[in-house]
């Protein structure tokens, strides 16, 4: 079985409000080294067999149109790993 | 005359918004999400709620339900469509409005009675206001800051496509103290406060007058039963 990874974070110049209360967390427990957390997701697309060019069509139309919403988040990357058997 | 109401998995308001109907004179007609059946409706409200939990990002699985091909047809031919709180991100995911809908800046869920000031009354759905008015209608969510690009922002400015704007506090960090907006043609609105949840005396906000008596959401179902009466 192979993976299609694909990683969404928020915009970089919007506020994320998320990151900002892990942050505030950090803070909280003395831990200051850390000048700004942002938080993404992470998808992963399991495939039977191997990933081929079309999964990887599919992937990318996916992240754009459903995965993502291009007005606050940015697809960050698509990529593709053998699961370990 | 006759107004739709979709529910979607997860809505909670879809009740709230069919009463308001009824309330406003209009005929309330309850529609389902997997269909791709409007029923002859002349008018469409999508409800508040949290349609598949929020998961993804807030109204943009229900953007991808059966009914919402029609929605989006319907839309673009000029019907009437309101989208309120989880419908106004369900419009903003379908791109019928710009922008998006992120959490609040402060990172809590608000719940209150907010006062709006009604931007623009040439739509179908805010006819009955007066162009300044002031209402208060209740506003319950945790993403309702109103985003998008400083080109977006101009032009949603330079169209007057602003439709109501927060007025005493901005509750959510919304970029221009936006409320809820229109889209080019006026026939499709969108706001994050709950006109639904203020048309009814003893069920609404306070007022000066009473506790609980605050019924300034029931103009905007009565503006488009009037409007669609009148075509």
């Amino acid at each position: 079985m192979a993976t299609i990874i694909i990683e969404v974070m928020p915009k970089k110049e919007l506020l994320d409000p998320a990151g900002k209360a892990v942050l505030g967390a950090l803070h909280r427990q003395d831990i200051h080294g850390f000048q700004e957390v942002r938080i993404g997701k992470r998808f992963e697309l399991h495939v039977d067999g191997e990933v081929t060019e079309a999964h990887l069509a599919t992937a990318r139309t996916l992240a754009d149109e459903l995965l993502s919403n291009g007005v606050i988040e940015d697809v960050v990357s698509i990529r593709s790993e053998d699961s370990p058997a | 005359m006759k107004v739709g109401v979709v529910t979607f998995p997860g809505s909670l308001d879809d009740r709230d918004a069919l009463r308001a109907i009824k309330l406003a004179g209009g005929t309330a007609v309850a529609l389902w999400h997997g269909d791709h059946d409007l029923k002859g409706v002349d008018a469409l409200v999508l409800p508040g709620g949290f349609s598949y939990g929020d998961y993804l990002r807030c109204g943009a699985i229900a953007a991808h339900s059966p009914i919402m091909s029609e929605v989006v047809d319907a839309a673009n031919k000029g019907m009437p469509v309101l989208g309120i709180c989880n419908g106004f991100q369900m419009l903003v995911e379908s791109g019928l409005l710009p922008g998006g809908l992120i959490r609040n800046d402060h990172g809590n869920f608000i719940c209150r009675d907010q006062v709006l000031r009604v931007d623009n009354t040439s739509t179908p759905w805010t006819s009955g206001y007066r162009e300044g008015q002031e209402i208060t209608i209740p506003l319950k969510n945790g993403e309702g800051g109103f985003i998008a690009d400083d080109e977006t922002l101009r032009r949603i400015e330079g169209e007057n496509l602003v439709t109501f704007r927060y007025s005493e506090v901005n509750p959510n960090g919304s970029l221009h103290d936006i409320a809820g907006l229109r889209n080019e043609a006026g026939n499709v609105v969108g706001l994050m406060p709950h006109p639904e949840h203020a048309v009814e005396s003893g069920f609404g906000p306070d007022t000066a007058i009473a506790m609980k008596s605050g019924t300034e959401g029931l103009t905007m179902f009565e503006s488009v039963v009037g409007s669609v009466v009148h075509q």
